[in-house]
């Protein structure tokens, strides 16, 4: 899969209409099924807990009701506080579109590489943490604060699976890496395991769930995400609310998607996107599944445990980059 | 059964007998009847090498080589033996031990004894590290045999170190049997001496020589070379003296033997390839380093053992350089400074074990005018410490000579550092031996039951090697240059 | 190597063996001293996966051998052996604050880089598919060693050094399809024989000392004799 392929491949496709169509389509999909995702993960979570759960609308119809609500705005915010939740969800958006959701090719991920996803993303988490300093609470502060700590140290992380697969694949676009694990079929490689294992630790500290953070409490000692926006309200809270499960929704796709990619569309033809969605569909169902129970074993650490936790993350990555050094490549 | 089986069954048969024998004064007795025994069964062993040549039996490979040293290991391991029996039935009387540790210490003998005699005797690469790691394992309960804490310690830092350095030993002889695999027929046989050697020079040598590395860090470390050295003085200094002796005597002969045995199979390959002679110029380089680091430390030594601890380190980096010089008359030298050495250190350990039981402390400081307590143990300390100085009329006086008309010849801007090193451990030792002998003998020093035989018998054959080198030793050592590198030297 | 030419045992060595360093990396970093010994176990399990299933690619039974051997030992054997230990001295909840996590793992990753580097001229020979491990098994070596320099705990220091034996073995087996068995049937004793002896020294380390931190084996230091 050299670049000089997927060059030509861009070029094609650039002019395709149809292309930009499924392209936008995907988005969409994207930003509909994201609440579903998240509120898949809580329920069966609930259930491991014994619990009936929410519906699986349940998410779509806080949003509804959040949108519907006055918005409140404290009198110390600035402009970027206003800003803010359209920027983060913008940022997360464009940042899902790279990643292919139902086809290997289209032009946005032709256009994008990882590298400019993990850029969007940490334009949004920039402004998420503007926000949350912005009116001055110290709550937000500390969020921001914590916030930053660990994206400061997911990020190198990240990059480095970036980088393990990037080499792999002689490429940095994700649709190239995909394109290249659908042709060669299975094939064991320890380099990918590490960069699994590295992803889903960073992914796991990324979207704030256990146990590097709690979405369900409020809880101000340990708080991390729902520190940065609880001087959200109405609107700007449904924006925000979603934009993390946009981000959450992203990762996943990243993970089955990449590393398990067999299922997705490498045409346009309504069949193959039919396959590809149900494929999606189990993936990600299943992947929920793992979700929840890592969630339902594991308790929230301590936070001056997350740096240990990233350095987790951290090695395997650098283990993955050397693993493929080591023994994949070679005469 | 032959003449080999012998002198290995012995000992193993050794270890259960001893272990299982409650009396201690039986035990004594048939430790030093076994030993002899073992004695015989390896002059018998060396007499069948003289008439037949290498001898080659399934699982053993005995040649001029390692039968000198197999006699060697048996003579000290007999003399020892004598030296240990009421020794260490003293230590008993005063209660520093129970009998129980006895029994240990009687089997462990042995089992040092059947591992330093498979070490030389086997044909296989992988048996010869399984035996040098058990002779580590046989010897460090017998290195805390006191379970002083420090005794302890030293056991740990002794296992420990061994144990790593054997580790990447184990790391070496997996490159040479990776190495080998395309060279021999059979891929079992890549460890086996007497198929591998006559291909020495076909095997690759980018594994050779990386192989080398390790195995020289690795045996290295159990013959005591800096920087790998520091269990040894520890290891010499709280372990009963016998086993200083022997460890001292043997352990690092058997060693640098591996040593040797795997440059004889690395350097063809090198060589052949047109490269430098890097398992030379490591061994050189190593012992040198030894040499010198030993030699500036025996001026700060305060335990008498440890001093002669470290004269040893002294004189194994000797061996290593004149064996790494390669050459017929440092190969020579090195071998029979290997005889001598033995020959004297155990006698000098022996002597020193005296000394402190005459003192009751192991601090230079305080042992005092041996001459006057006990004039044998004096005079045995004097003439041993002259004897490994390297003064004439002593044997290692001959060999150390040897080794610098090799290095002038082939190295000579190394001699000075030779020269200078050997007259720095000379005034070394004599500093701090010298009051020990002659000084005021000061109040509670009384003299003890000492067998002074040994010591006798050590001294007066260093003393006759030195005088004059009995024609078929010569003939001996001189066969054995050849094996090494190719021609002899007489 | 071109993982795309090889059978999927073989990936599946290759994976194993890259699991096998990352054990390696884990008992390096366990605070827990329970843990540790677990990783070290699992060391052994995937050693013994990774000998069967070299067995079964390269069709040498006496493989299986070993595998069997180095199940029961390693991962069986010393680590309920050192378990008995820890619970007999109560030594459970024993912990040991890593002076500098991070620093501690760098030097892991240092030492992986170092060992390829020093493979790398034997890993430019034809001489097989799976020559490659040998870097990684010089890495679990130098890893093991590692461990025994920056770990204070005793019984940590020897997993390092069994974890050591662990890098040995693993090179032998998939460089060269294991050695003689004779050979390794001695190695295996000589691991068994020194796992015992460390039980014994730790029992009088103990009796001694009262605890099992190396930095109070300092007595016979150079300095004391200035």
């Amino acid at each position: 899969m050299d670049a000089r392929d997927t060059g030509g491949a861009v070029m094609a496709d650039y002019v395709n209409p149809v292309g930009w169509l499924v392209a936008a389509a995907q988005g969409l999909l994207y930003v509909i099924a994201a609440p579903l995702f998240a509120a898949w993960v809580k329920r069966i979570k609930a259930r491991l807990q014994n619990r009936r759960g929410a519906a699986l609308m349940q998410p779509w119809l806080d949003l509804r009701k959040l949108m519907q609500k006055e918005t409140i705005v404290a009198h110390t915010a600035s402009p970027v506080f206003r800003a803010a939740p359209y920027i983060v969800f913008g940022g997360t958006l464009l940042a899902a579109m790279v990643v292919p959701l139902l086809v290997v090719k289209l032009p946005t991920t032709a256009i994008a590489d990882v590298i400019v996803l993990v850029g969007f993303l940490a334009l949004a988490r920039f402004f998420l943490a503007l926000a949350g300093m912005d009116v001055g609470t110290a709550f937000g502060g500390m969020g921001a604060s914590r916030e930053m700590l660990i994206s400061a140290m997911a990020e190198p992380a990240l990059l480095m699976v970036v980088f393990t697969v990037a080499m792999t694949a002689h490429s940095t676009n994700l649709s190239s890496v995909i394109e290249l694990n659908l042709q060669t079929g299975l094939v064991l490689r320890p380099s990918f395991m590490f960069a699994i294992l590295g992803l889903i630790l960073v992914a796991i500290a990324e979207t704030g769930r256990i146990p590097i953070d709690n979405p369900a409490t409020h809880l101000e000692l340990t708080m991390v995400h729902e520190a940065m926006i609880l001087e959200y309200s109405g609107r700007h809270l449904a924006l925000m609310e979603w934009a993390a499960q946009l981000k959450l929704m992203l990762y996943a796709v990243l993970l089955v998607n990449v590393f398990f990619p067999w299922g997705m569309a490498q045409s346009l033809s309504p069949m193959a996107l039919l396959i590809s969605f149900v494929a999606l569909c189990v993936k990600l169902g299943i992947l929920g599944g793992l979700l929840a129970i890592v969630e339902t074993v594991f308790t929230k650490m301590r936070l001056f445990r997350v740096p240990l936790y990233l350095n987790l993350a951290f090695l395997f990555a650098t283990l993955g980059l050397l693993s493929h050094v080591i023994l994949e490549t070679g005469p | 059964m032959t003449s080999v089986h012998w002198v290995l069954v012995l000992p193993a048969v050794g270890i259960f007998v001893l272990a299982g024998i409650p009396s201690l004064a039986v035990a004594g007795w048939l430790n030093l009847l076994l030993t002899f025994a073992e004695l015989l069964a390896a002059l018998a062993l060396g007499w069948q090498v003289k008439q037949s040549g290498v001898l080659v039996l399934p699982g053993f490979y005995i040649d001029a080589f390692n039968v000198y040293l197999v006699a060697l290991t048996t003579f000290v391991g007999f003399t020892t033996a004598v030296f240990s029996r009421p020794y260490m039935a003293e230590l008993v009387d005063k209660g520093l031990l129970s009998r129980r540790r006895m029994r240990l210490y009687h089997a462990m003998y042995q089992g040092f004894l059947l591992t330093m005699l498979l070490a030389l005797t086997t044909n296989n690469l992988g048996i010869l590290w399984v035996s040098i790691e058990g002779a580590t394992l046989a010897t460090v309960l017998l290195v805390s045999l006191y379970r002083t804490p420090e005794a302890i310690e030293a056991a740990w830092k002794y296992f420990i170190l061994c144990g790593v350095g054997i580790a990447l030993a184990l790391f070496g002889n997996v490159l040479v049997y990776f190495g080998a695999q395309p060279v021999v027929t059979h891929p079992e046989d890549g460890l086996t001496w007497s198929l591998l050697y006559p291909y020495a020079e076909h095997m690759n040598p980018t594994v050779m020589s990386m192989a080398f590395v390790f195995l020289l860090v690795g045996y290295g470390t159990k013959v005591g070379l800096v920087p790998m050295h520091f269990w040894l003085p520890d290891a010499h200094s709280e372990g009963p003296t016998p086993v200083s002796a022997v460890l001292s005597g043997l352990l690092l002969n058997v060693a640098l033997y591996a040593v040797v045995r795997l440059k004889m199979l690395a350097s063809p390959a090198i060589l052949a390839a047109d490269l430098p002679d890097l398992p030379g110029l490591l061994m050189m380089g190593f012992g040198l380093l030894s040499f010198s680091v030993a030699v500036l430390s025996l001026h700060r030594q305060r335990d008498i053992k440890r001093l002669f601890s470290y004269s040893s380190i002294e004189h194994m980096g000797l061996m290593t350089f004149a064996f790494g010089m390669g050459g017929p008359l440092a190969t020579f030298a090195a071998l029979l400074h290997m005889l001598v050495h033995s020959l004297t250190k155990s006698a000098i350990f022996v002597t020193v074990g005296h000394a402190t039981h005459i003192a009751g402390t192991q601090t230079l400081e305080q042992i005092r005018g041996l001459i006057r307590v006990q004039p044998g143990v004096g005079w045995g300390l004097l003439l041993g410490v002259a004897a490994i100085a390297g003064f004439p009329p002593f044997g290692i006086f001959t060999s150390e000579f040897l080794v610098l008309s090799a290095t002038i010849q082939h190295w000579p801007w190394l001699t000075g550092i030779l020269l200078v090193g050997l007259g720095i451990a000379f005034a070394g030792l004599f500093r701090q031996i010298h009051p020990v002998v002659y000084g005021p003998a000061p109040e509670g020093q009384r003299p003890v039951r000492a067998n002074m035989l040994p010591v006798l018998i050590h001294l007066l054959l260093v003393l006759w090697l030195g005088l004059a080198i009995p024609g078929f030793l010569a003939g001996w050592l001189n066969e054995v240059t050849q094996l090494l590198v190719g021609e002899g030297l007489l | 190597m071109n993982l795309l030419h090889l059978s999927l045992a073989e990936q599946g060595i290759f994976v194993l063996a890259a699991l096998i360093l990352l054990a390696s990396f884990f008992l390096i970093a366990q605070v827990r001293l329970v843990a540790a010994i677990h990783s070290f176990a699992w060391q052994g399990a995937l050693i013994a996966a990774v000998t069967f299933l070299v067995a079964g690619v390269q069709n040498t039974p006496h493989l299986l051998v070993s595998a069997v051997l180095t199940l029961l030992l390693k991962a069986i054997g010393i680590p309920w052996i050192l378990h008995f230990l820890v619970r007999k001295m109560g030594l459970e909840r024993e912990m040991e604050r890593l002076q500098r996590p991070a620093l501690t793992l760098l030097v892991g990753t240092g030492l992986v880089i170092f060992s390829y580097w020093a493979v790398l001229p034997i890993e430019r020979l034809e001489f097989g598919a799976t020559r490659n491990i040998i870097a990684i098994s010089l890495a679990v070596v130098l890893l093991g060693l590692w461990c025994m320099v920056a770990r204070h705990q005793v019984i940590v220091q020897v997993l390092g050094f069994m974890s050591m034996e662990n890098g040995l073995f693993l090179a032998a087996v998939a460089s060269t399809k294991g050695m003689p068995l004779v050979v390794e049937l001695g190695v295996a004793f000589d691991v068994l024989v020194a796992a015992i002896l460390f039980g014994i020294f730790f029992l009088q380390i103990r009796e001694n000392l009262t605890t099992l931190d190396a930095d109070r084996l300092n007595r016979l230091s150079e300095k004391e004799e200035r």
